[in-house]
């Protein structure tokens, strides 16, 4: 185990570098390390985005994080988990998120990797604004990310 | 009983970001959103049943048999969409 925390919702943006190396160093039993890193992106929708606004749910984000990552290491042989999710004003190009598992071997990481990520889109409290040329508007849930969750056998009931 | 009902996201910008509601004893989630619903008003528009509404009892997410207990902690808002 690290003395890393296992998630962190924050405003300032991270490192994914230094993040994989807290995240991995005092364990020589690891052996693969799997990240997602998910950025803001120009368009949504058909519309040009600039910025949007990330809200969340402060305490229960944290607390349903914390059982999905709890739910991750159940399912699978992983070492250790770090999530990291932005909120407050960001601007395209910027990271918003950042998942990252170590494990002995890739297989499982990267599984867990998924896994966590179909999990947070769909069950972790954030609601994204974004600003397009016709204003700001709170962007709709995918009835995709459902389905992403659902191949892990979870009803996700969100879209 | 007494139970703090928050918003966040679009429900939030249509009802400000909490109240306390006085709920009958024995009351359920989906009791306490009809009841919502009854005011009428932006309540009625907003927590409407036939909108996407998603909804979360003591911070973790719940559905309408939840039952409600003194001092609650209640929320709802649109689907999620973090990540």
């Amino acid at each position: 185990m690290t003395g890393v925390p296992r998630v962190s919702i924050q405003a300032a943006d991270f490192d994914l570098a230094a993040e994989v190396a807290a995240l991995r160093a005092f364990d020589p039993g690891v052996g693969a390390v799997a990240s997602f890193v998910g950025t803001v992106r120009d368009r949504n929708d058909g519309s040009p985005v600039s910025d949007m606004e990330l809200e969340h749910y402060p305490g229960m984000t944290e607390r349903a994080i914390e059982s999905m990552i709890d739910e991750a290491m159940r399912r699978f042989d992983i070492r250790a988990v770090r999530v990291v999710h932005r909120v407050g004003p960001l601007r395209v190009g910027e990271q918003i998120v950042l998942v990252a598992v170590t494990s002995a071997h890739r297989g499982q990481a990267f599984q867990a990797c998924e896994f966590l990520m179909d999990y947070l889109k769909t069950q972790a409290p954030f609601w994204k604004k974004e600003t397009t040329p016709e204003g700001a508007r709170w962007v709709d849930a995918r009835v995709a990310d459902d389905a992403a969750l659902a191949r892990w056998g979870i009803t996700a009931g969100n879209a | 009983m007494k139970v703090r009902v928050r918003y966040f996201a679009s429900l939030r910008e249509a009802l400000g970001t909490a109240e306390t509601v006085d709920a009958p004893e024995g009351s359920t989630l989906g009791a306490l959103r009809d009841a919502l619903v009854a005011r009428g008003g932006r309540h009625a528009e907003v927590l409407a049943r036939g909108r996407a509404v998603r909804s979360a009892l003591d911070q973790v997410m719940s559905e309408d048999p939840a039952p409600l207990h003194e001092g609650a902690e209640v929320a709802f808002f649109p689907p999620v969409t973090g990540g």
